[in-house]
């Protein structure tokens, strides 16, 4: 075996990583070879350098809760449990919301709700997916939006634009509160042939041009701002469907 | 609902899946954060891109077959990481990322002893290298996983693993025993 040859060898020795013939063959050529036997050494002592240490990074203190959460809001409660399930919701909502009251999350996710990342319209998607579940759709259940708008009161610190166009061929279904990147947001259902449509509502600040859309899992969304509002709606119905529902709103 | 939605409805995870998701791949949080943490050389860059990857897992989770959920959650993590930095900042996750000419000098001997410890000279020095030979340098000596599973994690054969831990480690070397020299490194 030429040092060359033993470059590699020497650290799959190190770590343990050649099987006993391999082995005794480079200890054989470690006998022999002053400078294999020093760089050898000089690794051994590298590794414990390295152990001591202590590089392995702590996990940041919230970050487990802050994953189960996000994790327990995309996932969907069994069906039996519904009635319950909707109470741990609405429990769950108050909470967001309580936190959302500080508004600390908020410059964070201003610089994050590019909805041009996948990221985040995969979200948006999943949000959607995820209110289809059994007694999820919506928080407040009406056709009138005089009773829609005023439950949002005091929920979201924003207006959202809240009106019903039965007329038009989309009927308001009712509105709930929804959590987009930790932020709480307010979604405003309506009905289409038989579907249904999602619409996000968050303050989004900044240039005003934005204008996004896209598909993900058959689902379409479009994006739209609206003065400090950036609209989304998703569905799994057509996007000349949104485009119509789009038109409505920002009428 | 119509028939073609209650089909995609099929996709969406059950609370069930969500407690074999709890039991089997959150306790590997900690590997994930680390991972990130050193791919990215940033605290809060890796807070991020753990959440962003652990939802990433979880929707994916449906497809987990295998018995290794550390090294499978490892991947998705270090996927996550250079969709990231492509991203963010694309000189970091070229592939052709020449340390040679990349590498700066680490402070001199008396600075060194001024800025402190062992831990801050290596930390650098780990940050110094590419990507490639951090991330198999950090599965290897922090994590303690097996060339297999580097491979694994990495998509890389395991031969590659091998030298590619080879030159990441003689290069930590340089960088931490000839600081400030540049002609230690045209060699390798």
């Amino acid at each position: 075996m030429t040092c060359d040859a033993s470059r590699s060898v020497l650290h799959a020795y190190l770590d343990g990583e050649l099987d006993a013939p391999g082995a005794a063959e480079f200890e054989q050529h470690l006998e022999g070879c002053t400078s294999c036997t020093r760089t050898l050494e000089a690794q051994e002592s590298l590794r414990s350098t390295i152990q001591r240490s202590q590089l392995y990074e702590p996990l940041p203190l919230d970050l487990e809760n802050k994953i189960r959460r996000q994790l327990r809001e995309s996932s969907a409660p069994a069906t039996r449990k519904k009635i319950y399930a909707w109470r741990w919701l609405a429990a769950a909502a108050a909470i967001i919301l309580l936190v959302g009251v500080s508004w600390k999350v908020l410059p964070k996710f201003r610089a994050n709700s590019d909805l041009s990342t996948s990221a985040a319209a995969a979200e948006i998607v999943d949000a959607h997916i995820r209110s289809l579940q059994p007694g999820h759709l919506t928080d407040v259940t009406s056709t009138d939006q005089h009773t829609v708008k005023p439950w949002f009161d005091g929920k979201v610190p924003f207006a959202p634009p809240v009106r019903d166009f039965a007329e038009e061929g989309f009927p308001l279904i009712g509105g709930r509160l929804d959590v987009l990147q930790g932020q709480t947001v307010a979604a405003l259902v309506y009905g289409r042939r038989k579907h249904f449509i999602s619409v996000f509502v968050f303050p989004e600040h900044g240039e005003e041009s934005e204008k996004y859309s896209g598909a993900k899992n058959g689902y379409q969304w479009i994006s739209w701002r609206q003065g400090e509002l950036r609209l989304c709606a998703v569905s799994d119905t057509n996007r000349d469907d949104l485009a119509a529902l789009k038109d409505l709103i920002s009428r | 609902m119509d028939d073609s939605g209650q089909g995609k409805r099929t996709d969406v995870l059950l609370v069930q899946d969500r407690e074999q998701f709890d039991r089997l791949v959150l306790p590997h949080l900690r590997a994930a954060f680390n991972l990130a943490r050193w791919l990215l050389r940033s605290r809060e860059d890796a807070e991020d891109v753990t959440q962003e990857a652990l939802l990433r897992a979880f929707r994916f989770f449906s497809g987990f077959r295998g018995s290794d959920a550390r090294a499978w959650l490892l991947q998705i993590v270090r996927n996550t990481c250079y969709t990231w930095m492509e991203k963010n900042r694309s000189m970091d996750s070229s592939v052709e990322f020449d340390e040679s000419l990349h590498l700066s000098p680490l402070p001199g001997p008396e600075a060194q002893a001024v800025a402190g410890s062992e831990r801050e000279r290596l930390t650098k020095a780990l940050e110094q290298l590419s990507p490639r030979s951090r991330e198999v340098l950090v599965l290897r000596e922090l994590e303690g996983c097996s060339y297999k599973e580097i491979a694994t994690i990495t998509s890389m054969p395991i031969g590659t693993v091998m030298s590619t831990l080879a030159r990441g480690r003689e290069r930590l070397q340089q960088l931490l025993t000839r600081p400030g020299t540049k002609e230690a490194v045209h060699d390798v």
